[in-house]
């Protein structure tokens, strides 16, 4: 942790990041996720190798990069997603709040409880769009009572942090099969954070919505952002620009013996920094547009 | 090498219209396969007329006092107590229905949730086995295992078939059917809800308690309806093992032997069309086959309503 902050103030006179960070009440550093030397096999297939980053509380991280990269593939080691893959492996050493993520005795629904998730397409649950936002305090015990009451504050207030209240309020008890994809997507995130989760995964949420839903769900990251640390996984470079404190950018290596691709974590680091002055030519090349 | 374009002459293009032959033949298939469709709807509607033909000389004639609240069915004697027959029907379908829905229903949520691939490899082919085993084994099953060892700890008398026996072995029977359509209806749940749930923070027992079981409900209504009429229509093991010939005392008992309706159409009907009785007992055996049919027809488009719903959903 203490290399980060070193690297940090190093890096920081000439980027104006430290401006920005020093205004805010949290000290730099706090450090969410610490990944070393992580690897996800599939099979016997190296779908990633040897990242190492770390992801800082109250700060949006994009992941960037091709398809393929990996990118969606180290978001889901980070909730232990990729558990429900009977084949994939994964190595190396993850740290949650210094706490390793594989050790034995972890469970892993304990971990995504303090981690929610929105997926890359909107998929509410085919029930009212009051049990949807319920179901994470239900099945977690986090209110007494199954209806009413406390609940139903929680309900309202994940929804009004999701910026859908007034688009719900006078239909909580119609399907949210009802709505449209970015009013889903957002209803989404109403139900992830209903659970008052410490950390946010997004895998492209917003690759299924039009311009303006988009911009609803990056508004509402912004305003999300103080209580929750969100890593985002993007295919839209503008979208990390625009919305995300620190990038990651993730290419393929295609390995030239068995043809296979393998995903690599390129460079990490402020987000303004990676899209003006990268330093490694390969994250120029795609932040540029010249490949990706 | 270059190549200039020619405008062509009529007579190069030739005419549009195609072979004859080629179209001859074509019209040809679209009519054989045609009848090979139609053939099975005429058959069912043959079916049903040969049914109601009878059935309607059964409705006219009889003397409607002798098909309620006798002593029980008698057809070579002129007692049609129908309540004997439904209560049979009923009693066997409700056993059957005990056995098969937990088991089937365990086995569906196992393979469709639980099961690893190779596991589920294996136990999905065995399970289709035993929906592939004639009913009259396990018709001999139920008289001879069922019912000494199971009937006989369940408070009955082991050494003769009963409704009881018979609807255990008819509930076994229809285990497979309910685990098939069951487990394509949880496999018709998209998986996104599954890591919806799980991403909550969900175990697995809950995700499939509360997410996927619902999710399918329509289809495992269809199931169950689908696997009640199943049961009913079922001739062979409550024939063998429901512990009555051709005629049955009135019960509502399941601890006795009786007969179901495909029970008492079978005993009368085996072997010769030559039924022999009193007046109307031939007629009668159609009158009990228009009933089930009826029944079965009403549960058929029950589940029909139920698989179309599954349709619209997510």
């Amino acid at each position: 942790m203490e290399n980060v902050v070193s690297e940090q103030q190093s890096k920081s006179p000439d980027t104006g990041t430290d401006t920005r960070r020093a205004e805010g009440p949290k000290v730099e550093g706090d450090v969410v996720f610490a990944l070393s030397n992580v690897n996800v096999f599939y099979g016997a297939f190296r779908a990633v190798r040897d990242v190492n980053l770390q992801i800082h509380e109250q700060e949006i991280t994009a992941f960037i990069g091709p398809s393929g990269c990996g990118k969606t593939t180290v978001l889901r080691c980070l909730n232990r997603m990729n558990d429900l893959i009977a084949i994939a492996r994964v190595e190396g050493d993850l740290r949650y709040h210094g706490m390793d993520l594989y050790a034995n005795g972890v469970d892993a629904v304990e971990v995504r409880r303090r981690i929610g998730m929105v997926f890359q397409k909107p998929n509410p649950f085919p029930k009212s769009i009051y049990d949807n936002v319920a179901y994470g305090p239900r099945i977690t015990g986090m209110v007494k009572k199954k209806k009413g009451g406390d609940l139903d504050d929680i309900v309202e207030n994940a929804l009004r942090k999701a910026a859908i209240w007034d688009e719900a309020k006078d239909r909580l008890d119609s399907s949210a099969l009802g709505m449209s994809g970015g009013q889903q997507q957002r209803l989404c995130i109403a139900r992830a954070i209903a659970t008052n989760p410490d950390v946010l995964l997004m895998d492209e949420p917003c690759s299924a919505l039009d311009p303006i839903a988009t911009a609803h769900i990056e508004d509402l990251m912004q305003q999300i952002k103080s209580e929750y640390s969100i890593v985002i996984v993007t295919h839209n470079m503008q979208q990390a620009a625009r919305v995300s404190d620190r990038t990651a950018f993730f290419s393929v290596e295609v390995n030239p013996d068995s043809d296979t691709r393998t995903g690599v974590l390129v460079e990490y680091d402020h987000t303004d920094r990676i899209f003006s002055n990268p330093a490694d030519p390969r994250t120029e090349s795609y932040v540029t547009g010249r490949f990706g | 090498m270059t190549v200039t374009h020619m405008p062509h002459s009529d007579a190069e293009l030739g005419s549009l219209s195609g072979s004859p032959r080629r179209l001859r033949r074509e019209a040809i298939i679209k009519q054989v396969l045609f009848g090979a469709a139609i053939f099975s709807v005429v058959v069912s509607f043959l079916i049903v007329y040969a049914l109601l033909s009878e059935a309607w000389i059964f409705m006219r004639d009889i003397d409607w006092s002798t098909t309620w609240g006798q002593i029980g069915w008698f057809p070579r004697r002129g007692i049609y107590d129908v309540p004997t027959l439904l209560v049979a029907t009923f009693w066997v379908t409700i056993v059957a229905m005990v056995v098969a829905t937990p088991l089937g229903l365990g086995a569906a949520v196992y393979l469709a949730e639980y099961a690893r691939p190779g596991v589920r490899k294996i136990l999905k082919p065995i399970l289709e086995i035993l929906a592939g085993i004639p009913s009259v084994v396990l018709g001999f099953f139920a008289l001879l295992w069922i019912a000494p060892n199971v009937v006989a700890n369940l408070g009955g008398e082991g050494g003769r078939g009963s409704i009881l026996a018979a609807g255990i072995g008819v509930g076994i029977l229809t285990i497979p059917l309910i685990a098939s359509i069951s487990e394509d209806a949880m496999k018709a749940v998209p998986d996104a809800l599954r890591e919806a749930s799980a991403g909550m923070g969900a175990r697995k027992v809950t995700t499939v308690l509360r997410v996927v079981l619902p999710a399918a409900i329509s289809g495992l209504a269809a199931a169950m309806i689908v696997a009640v009429s199943r049961a009913m229509g079922e001739t062979m093991v409550v024939f063998m093992a429901g512990g009555a010939a051709d005629a049955a005392i009135f019960t509502s008992s399941p601890y006795d032997g009786s007969l179901t309706m495909t029970a008492a159409m079978a005993s009368l009907a085996s072997g010769t069309d030559n039924v022999v009785g009193e007046g109307l007992t031939f007629q009668s055996l159609f009158f009990v086959g228009l009933l089930l049919f009826l029944i079965t027809l009403a549960l058929n488009m029950l589940a029909n309503f139920f698989v179309r719903r599954i349709r619209e959903q997510y």
